[in-house]
């Protein structure tokens, strides 16, 4: 049986793993995760003519490479969930016309990699789905032009603003099969500590990690010494040190954390400031660097925790403060 | 979770690195000094040429505003704002740069609802607010005027 204990999903028969695969762009393919890569293509507009294109182009790169390796055609997928950051997520469903499958998508900005693996979790999980897709993928150009300015424009960037990647990762989940497993699944809570700034997103993003993982801490009884890694998405360098912070404010000394934007770069060597962001970094980061290491058995358990900033450019002017959102995904090396 | 927006906002401004005020204060002086300085360069050779100081000047910032827009279109504009900030912003060939970046960027959205409509993007607000600030100052400056003895 498949319980709920507080707000933690936990299932009895995990859903498999049964493939994955990232794709990235020109920035990635020089940072530390190239190896871990499906597909690393230098030219970011991917042959096409418009960046929303790209972007598109992307994710279906990485739906066929990530069917492919699952060992599963598009007609035997039960569910497709699939978000980007672009404006009524045009890049998923741009993806989706060539794609006849049941298509649901998603906005929690950089955390829909997590809400996407977590719903086809549930899905798998609850019998509804026999197979079931994640995806999602985000595109420094097209995000830089809607959010914030034309990319030829001379800005000079603040030291705490994040890099968007370009980068795409996708998941399939099944019944049966392999390694790795998702295990349990907390969806969080809006949460905003009142930060406006958009170019310190990490800042927005880290009250609703601490209360995510908090909230799975207390339902699931257990420590974070459990796990071989914490994983959290795109908080860069000072969302993860506020993470800590405030981590240690609840009694909690995170050893095991790593951030998913600061594993894709290298912050000495390339300029990103406080680290990689986007719907696609988590994403690509799960299907580069933790799904091979839990299928190696070179980590066991792991928490996938990835955070999204939910504001859009009209808030923004606005003067709204930025809400945040984390949702979780325990994943295991075994059933 | 314990703690209060009140002290998440002086947490979370411990944490966050300042610019480097003193680097990009250096930066935009000698980047934008340079851009002046090739400015007084243009108007002086345009002087030799014949050209009135007024003439002079105006053609001054005319080459400096393709040189800007030329510069952008290579992409090149940026990589040198980056680390300049203010010194490539402020002069001409900051305006020049905010006009051209937002051409290229929105042509695929074509020439009228994309180049037309986003061109002044940017720009706009300085044109709108530079134009007030000129008003005023001229209602301004027509009662001080007899007083300064003009």
């Amino acid at each position: 049986m498949n319980r709920r204990c507080g707000k933690t999903l936990f299932f009895d028969q995990p859903p498999s793993v049964l493939g994955f695969a990232a794709v990235g762009g020109k920035r990635e393919s020089e940072g530390p995760l190239a190896d871990g890569f499906d597909l690393l293509e230098t030219d970011t507009t991917f042959g096409e003519k418009s960046w929303e294109r790209s972007e598109s182009k992307m994710q279906a790169l990485c739906a066929e490479l990530t069917l492919q390796k699952s060992g599963v055609a598009a007609e035997e997928l039960d569910l497709l969930f699939s978000g980007d950051l672009e404006n009524q997520c045009t890049a998923s469903n741009y993806t989706l016309r060539d794609l006849a499958v049941p298509f649901v998508g998603l906005y929690n900005a950089c955390a829909t990699m997590a809400e996407g693996l977590a719903l086809a979790g549930c899905f798998v999980a609850g019998g509804l789905a026999k197979r079931a897709m994640a995806m999602t993928s985000s595109h420094f150009c097209a995000a830089e032009r809607q959010f914030r300015f034309p990319l030829e424009y001379g800005g000079k960037r603040t030291p705490t603003s994040q890099w968007t990647a370009t980068a795409a990762g996708g998941v399939v989940l099944g019944e049966s099969g392999g390694p790795p497993y998702v295990r349990a699944v907390t969806f969080g809570q809006v949460t905003d500590y009142g930060i406006k700034d958009i170019n310190n997103m990490g800042a927005a993003m880290a009250p609703a990690a601490v209360s995510t993982l908090l909230t799975f801490l207390r339902d699931s009884g257990e420590k974070t010494e459990n796990f071989d890694r914490i994983f959290t998405g795109d908080l860069g360098m000072v969302g993860s040190a506020l993470m800590e912070e405030l981590c240690r404010r609840e009694g909690i000394v995170l050893t095991n954390h790593d951030d998913c934007g600061l594993l894709l770069y290298d912050r000495g060597k390339q300029e990103v400031g406080a680290g990689g962001s986007g719907a696609g970094c988590s994403a690509s980061v799960l299907c580069s660097h933790i799904l091979p290491e839990l299928r190696a058995g070179r980590m066991r358990r792991v928490l996938f925790i990835a955070t999204g900033a939910l504001m859009s450019p009209t808030t923004t002017l606005q003067k709204e403060s930025i809400p945040g959102i984390a949702h979780l995904v325990l994943l295991e090396s075994e059933r | 979770m314990k703690i209060s927006k009140e002290e998440y906002d002086k947490l979370s401004r411990q944490v966050s690195p300042k610019s480097k005020l003193w680097t990009d204060c250096l930066w935009a002086f000698f980047v934008g000094g340079t851009i002046c300085l090739i400015g007084e360069g243009l108007r002086a050779f345009y002087q030799t040429r014949g050209f009135i100081l007024t003439d002079a000047s105006a053609l001054a910032s005319v080459t400096l505003v393709v040189l800007s827009a030329i510069l952008t279109s290579l992409g090149w504009y940026q990589k040198i704002a980056s680390k300049a900030g203010a010194g490539t912003l402020v002069p001409i060939t900051g305006f020049a740069n905010a006009v051209v970046s937002p051409a290229i960027e929105y042509r695929v959205e074509g020439l009228v609802t994309g180049v037309g409509a986003k061109m002044f993007v940017i720009a706009g607000p300085v044109i709108v607010w530079g134009m007030m600030a000129s008003v005023v100052w001229g209602v301004i400056y027509y009662f001080l005027r007899p007083m300064l003895g003009g």
